[in-house]
């Protein structure tokens, strides 16, 4: 990080203006240009080269309440092998207390556990209670943490707070990588959203996640384009690169397309692989393999054909 | 450019739907006749390949057109509001049935992106002929008098930039007010005009209330110039346009003129900068910069420049330049050898006078007609790409220091059709807006348009304006 940039985090009111001396974020311009990057066509060798980087960047998630051990192991069964020839996911992610069973089932495959924590979804907690969650996750074999932010404390201007926590929470991850949700949908603004991106930046994550998947809307085209934007500056102004993870909301291959289209032309090629990309999805990944079917085969199989885990 | 990670394939609208006729006739008095002058061919100007041989109106022909504009006059005037909005509401519904049609026939004519005559041209052309439809029986109530009257036979004359836009900004509004018309397209660009009288045929609209005259230069002198026609509006370069306000000077006739342009777009230091590039990248680049209105120099407050170029560089490098067909193609075909040359010379004379030529790394097709997206800095008021109109993708850049030094660059031009402004600071979007001579003031956007909102020109730009309520004054007697 630059002296200057270190010095933003010095105090609160600092902090404060760093984050409100970033360059505003025109709604309708936003929109406009994610909308008019959803009109790209994407067909034949490019869209089977698309779906396979998508099928490597997703992280298939369950977070319910309902979860079970045998829930997990299924999922991870289907995350090794996703379909015949399909590339293995990037990720499964679960609750904390799910972490050593899919760390288990996932030893070796190269598939990562990711865990979410910090009193997800809400983070209405204490920091003790958020860094002792993630203590334990890491503890179970998490190899990445999916931390949420406080939005109160963001949204009552207490930006300090905000980055604190994310730091202490970076500080237990010890070798795990850190995805920080901003939780968009609560945050409203465009304006808040890169303001949350760069906090999260500066506080060390690896990753700046939209959302939990519990609040709608969550990862919406022109969200995405808006951390891609802040990612590639974040790089250009500190030389250190962090990972973006959409989530929530993504369920077919047309939407995910779409967000590989917004990697391409707003932060580029040094975005478009697992490392840096991700795609938090659960229902998305059968999409995919039967869009590649198709393209491989001509033809649709029926939902039948692609296992429900 | 070197192979990416995600290249995208080819992905071509198919030619298909479109039914290419060997050759075109005029269409004069609801029927597709002959003309009597040397026909022309109109080629793509993306291959070079020729589309099609189109008539040629003479002096004569013109006369025949004007005389069944005139007798289809009485009978379409006579028409209550009401009966004439359904024809167009017909016409704007087949336009968006036959949308695909259109929009692949205008690209392959014009070399534009097959997305934005997709996207922007054919559904402005339909919704200008719903607007104005709308406003065929409420004439009464337009603030213009309480029986207004059409002021009889309409000579149009339209550019190649935007063919089928430029015809609905020209036939919508005379056809609602009662008028009748005869259009001339551009040389260059005839073939969506003709299949737009095609539609005309299909909406059953009365022979003789449009009439579409092909041809060039000659052939639109001979439609300002004839003395049946009771109203000229021209849409083009400020030459030819100075040249109609002489011929129809004296005669009575009622002109309007939409003239050339030297937008400012204007970035101040708290402006969103992410959205001021793509304002920057759409106010010059779309349609390749053939657009009149288009923002063609960049005034940029000098507190950001270095970070708004860097930026600006990094779009244009972005930018998809090849196959007007292809869908995710984002810059076109120059329309013609003619302009492609104009465009040159304008750019060799930007480097010869001091400014710095920049494009991103952007390979031309071998055939056809290409120019690369291209930027000048370190522009002065003085040089030339600073003043006069290029009409293609060619930026000049510009500093300035203050709100007040940024207004009077911003003036400093013989035109006045458009300007942006980019800023976070509403209280200062309103005072700029106050003290710039343009006809359009975009705040925070560019090139958006919409048939609601008046569109026209200060000074060299023109007079007289098109779309909304104000449009209906150029089509009636008031």
């Amino acid at each position: 990080m630059t002296t200057s940039l270190a010095d933003v985090v010095s105090s609160g009111a600092t902090l404060r203006a760093f984050l409100h001396g970033l360059p505003g974020v025109d709604r309708v311009g936003a929109d406009q240009r994610a909308a008019t990057l959803g009109t790209r066509s994407i067909k034949t060798t490019a869209k089977a080269r698309a779906i396979d980087l998508a099928i490597g960047m997703v992280d298939l998630t369950t977070l319910e309440g309902a979860d079970t051990p045998g829930k997990v192991r299924a999922l991870c069964a289907k995350a090794r092998h996703p379909g015949e020839g399909a590339p293995p996911v990037a990720a499964v992610c679960v609750y904390p207390d799910l972490v050593h069973v899919a760390a288990r089932e996932l030893t070796g495959s190269g598939v990562k556990v990711a865990s979410v924590a910090t009193a997800f979804p809400s983070g209405r907690s204490s920091l003790e209670v958020k860094v002792s969650e993630t203590e334990l996750a890491v503890a179970a074999g998490a190899d990445e943490i999916d931390m949420v932010i406080d939005r109160g404390a963001f949204l009552a201007g207490d930006y300090l707070k905000v980055y604190e926590e994310i730091a202490a929470v970076k500080e237990a991850c010890g070798e795990a990588h850190l995805k920080v949700i901003l939780e968009t949908g609560e945050l409203a603004t465009y304006d808040n959203v890169r303001r949350a991106s760069w906090l999260a930046m500066l506080a060390g994550g690896d990753f700046i996640k939209t959302s939990t998947g519990k609040v709608s809307p969550a990862a919406t085209l022109p969200v995405t384009l808006i951390m891609l934007e802040a990612v590639r500056d974040f790089r250009d102004a500190t030389g250190r690169q962090v990972g973006v993870k959409p989530a929530g909301g993504i369920r077919t291959t047309k939407d995910a397309i779409k967000h590989l289209v917004l990697v391409n032309e707003t932060a580029g090629d040094d975005w478009l692989s697992p490392d840096w990309f991700r795609l938090g999805a659960s229902s998305l990944l059968n999409d995919l393999l039967m869009q590649r079917q198709k393209l491989a085969t001509g033809r649709y199989a029926g939902p039948d054909y692609f296992t429900l885990d | 450019m070197a192979m990416s990670i995600f290249e995208y394939a080819p992905a071509p609208e198919s030619r298909d739907v479109v039914d290419l006729k060997p050759s075109y006739g005029l269409f004069i008095g609801g029927e597709f006749v002959d003309g009597s002058g040397p026909s022309f061919k109109t080629v793509n100007p993306a291959t070079e390949e020729t589309l099609a041989e189109v008539a040629c109106a003479s002096a004569d022909d013109v006369d025949r057109a004007v005389r069944a504009a005139r007798k289809a006059f009485d009978a379409w005037s006579g028409l209550p509001g009401a009966e004439r909005a359904k024809y167009l509401f017909r016409i704007a519904r087949l336009i968006q049935e036959r949308a695909r049609e259109l929009a692949v026939l205008e690209s392959l004519d014009n070399g534009k992106p097959i997305r934005e005559s997709r996207d922007v041209d054919v559904p402005l052309v339909a919704a200008h002929f719903f607007y104005y439809a709308g406003w065929a029986d409420k004439l009464s109530y337009a603030g213009l008098g309480p029986d207004p009257r059409p002021l009889g036979v309409a000579g149009q004359v339209i550019p190649w930039n935007f063919p089928l836009l430029m015809l609905a900004w020209k036939i919508a509004p005379a056809l609602a007010c009662g008028n009748t018309v005869v259009l001339k397209p551009a040389e260059t660009t005839p073939l969506t005009a003709l299949l737009f009288a095609e539609i005309c045929r299909q909406a059953e609209l009365p022979p003789g209330v449009v009439n579409i005259v092909t041809g060039a230069g000659e052939t639109g002198a001979a439609l300002v110039a004839h003395p049946d026609v009771n109203k000229v509006a021209f849409t083009g370069s400020t030459e030819v346009g100075r040249t109609i306000a002489r011929a129809v000077a004296g005669t009575g006739k009622k002109l309007t003129l939409e003239l050339g342009g030297k937008a400012a777009n204007i970035v101040f230091e708290d402006a969103a900068l992410d959205q001021a590039v793509e304002g920057i990248v759409n106010g010059i680049f779309f349609n390749q910069g053939h657009v009149c209105c288009a923002g063609s120099r960049l005034l940029v407050q000098e507190s950001v420049q270095d970070e708004l170029l860097a930026a600006l560089k990094r779009r244009l490098a972005t930018l998809r330049l090849g196959d007007p067909l292809d869908k995710n193609t984002d810059i076109g075909a120059i329309n013609s050898a003619e302009q492609l040359a104009k465009i040159r010379q304008l750019a060799e004379s930007g480097e010869s006078e001091g400014a710095e030529r920049w494009s991103p790394a952007c390979e031309l097709p071998e055939r056809g007609y290409w120019f690369p997206p291209t930027l000048f800095t370190g522009v002065a008021q003085s040089h030339r790409i600073a003043r006069e109109e290029i009409f293609g993708p060619v930026l000049s850049v510009l500093t300035f220091r203050t709100p007040a030094e940024a207004v009077e660059k911003a003036n400093n031009t013989p035109y006045g059709l458009s300007a942006g402004i980019w800023t976070e600071k509403g209280s200062r979007i309103l005072w700029m807006a106050d003290k710039l001579r343009a006809g359009v003031v975009w705040a925070n956007t560019f090139n958006r348009f919409d048939p609601t909102s008046p569109f026209g020109g200060y000074k060299e730009s023109g007079y007289g304006r098109e779309g909304g309520l104000r449009g209906l004054e150029a089509y009636l007697d008031v």
